[in-house]
């Protein structure tokens, strides 16, 4: 996870604008890193999926497989051609559209994997707003009740937290809420084939409960110290001396200079979000992009592998240009030079 | 997601005073104590544990998810009727060995890529800071899953795997603390005088960065032992029918209803061991962090990135 606030990219220098915006300028900087970096990211792909580990296609089919499978997926991942060549006809896939199709059961990896994403993404979106919500209002609470006994209880709670592994917090959420002390929520998220999550919302709620028991610690943790700093600036304090009312100071002082920092943390937990999903997903049979990334390593179906993989590196490259943005839109001091 | 990210930019500012006061000084406070005690607590089960064991990790003592108690066994029988008791002895100390391992190699090769960046500069920087971006452009558990693919799971492969996802993170929090030092006049000085990189390095740039990567190195173990552990879960560890407390998580999830000590002892052990190495790491932060600052009041979580 990068926290990019401090990059010295991100300080864009006003005095050498030469024509275009500064903004567009680090904008078309970002992107052109971006791209080089997931062209390196399918490089690495490629390498760790085809390259590593020698025979491919044998690997893949095991050792009993009969010739004309074997010969058949060979030339279904153009094994029969120099690396270099077949990661040719594999990118060129990749950029027309067409990733290939799936060695297990042969449905185009884009339409085997799109609902799986959109799955996915419910789930992401739903923890991460939660998450926020909780976190920007326990936040605040806390820095004003800075140092009193519940602010010490609640930060060793959310310090304690926040090192808890997903996929141990899903099995005691099933324990407590599923199988164990209640029956509440199903405790396997499985759909029937063409089924939307978002119609059956009770098989949501674990998944999404145990991604927040996971992220909300982190966000509470950040958005107490962004509000304590920015309680702690003259500004404030003159409020606070022209006899303002402490909400009217919370609420139209403090709480904007705490904004920038709050959408970076928002930031980062979609980012931790988009791996912890892999294990949570499989815990409970989730239907989305991390449960099909774990069955397709567990099957070697290196075409969704492979597109895996490259559709998370893409989104983590796009969200983190879009913090870096949305930070700097919003920090109107940060546009000057220093 | 142990602690917070920015923090150790901050350290970096601290004079060097020796990573030996630093430890002593977070077993001063409440918090590194707990901390130091769990993680302890936890390695003795997993070191010890082999030796005391009533039964092997492999013997049938028992029926299938057998409640605890008298004959059955102080945890109840497993998903094969195994001792759960014994297993969660037997279950610990490859896992730890594998996670300490990847994060001392993550660590290492990481920080010897974010100082040689920030040292040299130019080209070298620019190739090495690239690289370290594309192994941050991919989720951790998906990189070291990625690894695993195709060649399938062998215990080397697994170190390497979390090594790997764990180097460019290393490397990133490192390359911004050695930056800060780089710049300090001393090593200036050093630089000008023609004195030979190496010594420089050794002399005067390792020692100020010992307390950021100790620091540094809490978060990723902590970090290491879950995805160790969760890879284990998902099948690319250890494989049965070896004790291992993520396989075992694993293995008896059916028998949840029956006897759910199986999955609910190695799961404790496993979140104590992590609990502890987060308390004891942001105890460490908070000693390292408050050198450094002369305000009255040091708190690890207010170095969050505001500026």
């Amino acid at each position: 996870m990068t926290l990019t606030l401090l990059n010295p990219e991100f300080q864009v220098n006003a005095t050498a604008s030469s024509g275009s915006h500064p903004i567009l300028r680090m904008i078309a900087r970002r992107l052109g890193l971006g791209v080089i970096t997931v062209w390196v990211v399918t490089l690495v792909v490629y390498w760790a999926t085809m390259v590593l580990p020698g025979d491919a296609a044998t690997a893949i089919l095991g050792q009993s497989a009969t010739p004309e499978r074997l010969a058949a997926l060979t030339r279904a991942l153009h094994l029969d051609e120099s690396p270099v060549s077949a990661y040719w006809h594999w990118v060129t896939g990749i950029l027309s559209g067409d990733p290939g199709i799936s060695l297990v059961n042969g449905q185009e990896v884009v339409s085997l994997a799109f609902p799986r994403i959109l799955n996915s993404a419910v789930l992401v979106i739903v923890a991460t707003l939660l998450s926020t919500l909780i976190g920007i209002s326990l936040g605040v609470v806390l820095a004003r009740r800075r140092d009193t006994v519940f602010d010490h209880a609640t930060s060793g709670v959310t310090l304690a937290a926040s090192a808890l592994p997903e996929f141990i917090v899903a099995i005691f959420v099933i324990l407590l809420l599923s199988v164990k002390v209640f029956h509440w929520f199903p405790s396997v998220s499985t759909l029937n084939p063409g089924e939307h999550i978002w119609n059956e919302p009770s098989k949501m709620m674990l998944p999404v409960l145990t991604l927040l028991i996971v992220v909300t610690p982190y966000a509470i943790r950040m958005m107490r110290a962004a509000m304590i700093e920015a309680l702690n600036t003259e500004y404030v304090e003159l409020a606070e001396l022209k006899g303002l009312t402490s909400r009217r100071i919370l609420l139209r002082h403090a709480m904007p200079n705490a904004l920038a920092p709050t959408i970076a943390v928002i930031g980062l937990n979609i980012l931790y979000l988009a791996g912890g999903i892999v294990l949570v997903e499989t815990v409970f049979n989730y239907p989305g992009l991390g449960q099909e990334l774990v069955d397709s390593v567990n099957n070697r179906d290196v075409p969704v592998i492979q597109f895996l993989v490259l559709f998370l590196a893409v989104f983590y490259v796009v969200l983190n240009i879009l913090i870096d943005l949305v930070v700097l839109l919003i920090t109107p001091r940060r546009r000057v030079s220093r | 997601m142990p602690l917070s990210d920015k923090r150790q930019s901050k350290t970096a500012k601290a004079p060097h005073r020796g990573i030996r006061r630093n430890l002593h000084d977070a077993l001063g406070t409440g918090r590194g104590q707990f901390g130091f005690a769990l993680v302890a607590l936890v390695v003795l089960v997993a070191v010890v544990g082999p030796f005391v064991a009533p039964h092997s990790a492999v013997e049938f003592t028992t029926a299938p998810y057998a409640s605890p108690g008298g004959r059955n066994g102080f945890l109840g029988g497993d998903t094969l009727g195994r001792d759960v008791f014994s297993r969660v002895l037997h279950g610990g100390w490859v896992l730890l060995l594998l996670a300490a391992t990847a994060t001392l190699a993550g660590v290492v090769v990481g920080a010897m890529l974010a100082v040689v960046a920030a040292y040299r500069g130019g080209w070298v920087e620019t190739l090495i800071m690239r690289g370290v971006d594309v192994g941050l452009a991919v989720p951790q558990m998906v990189l070291a899953l990625l690894l695993v693919s195709v060649s399938g799971a062998s215990l080397w492969l697994v170190v390497f795997a979390v090594a790997s996802s764990q180097g460019p993170q290393v490397a990133r929090v490192m390359y911004s603390s050695t930056q800060d030092i780089v710049e300090r006049d001393y090593v200036k000085v050093a630089r000008m005088w023609g004195t030979p990189s190496l010594k420089v390095v050794r002399r005067e740039v390792l020692p100020n960065l010992m307390s950021p990567l100790m620091v540094d190195a809490g978060i990723r173990l902590s970090f290491s032992i879950i995805i160790v552990a969760g890879l284990a879960f998902l099948g690319f560890g250890r494989q049965p029918p070896a004790a291992d407390w993520g396989v075992m998580i694993n293995e008896n999830r059916l028998g949840l209803l029956t006897n759910p000590w199986g999955v609910i002892a190695p799961a404790i052990l496993l979140i104590l061991l992590a609990i502890g190495a987060n308390t004891f790491t942001d105890a460490i932060a908070r000693t390292t962090l408050s050198e450094s600052q002369s305000e009255p009041e040091p708190t690890a979580d207010t170095a969050v990135p505001s500026e």
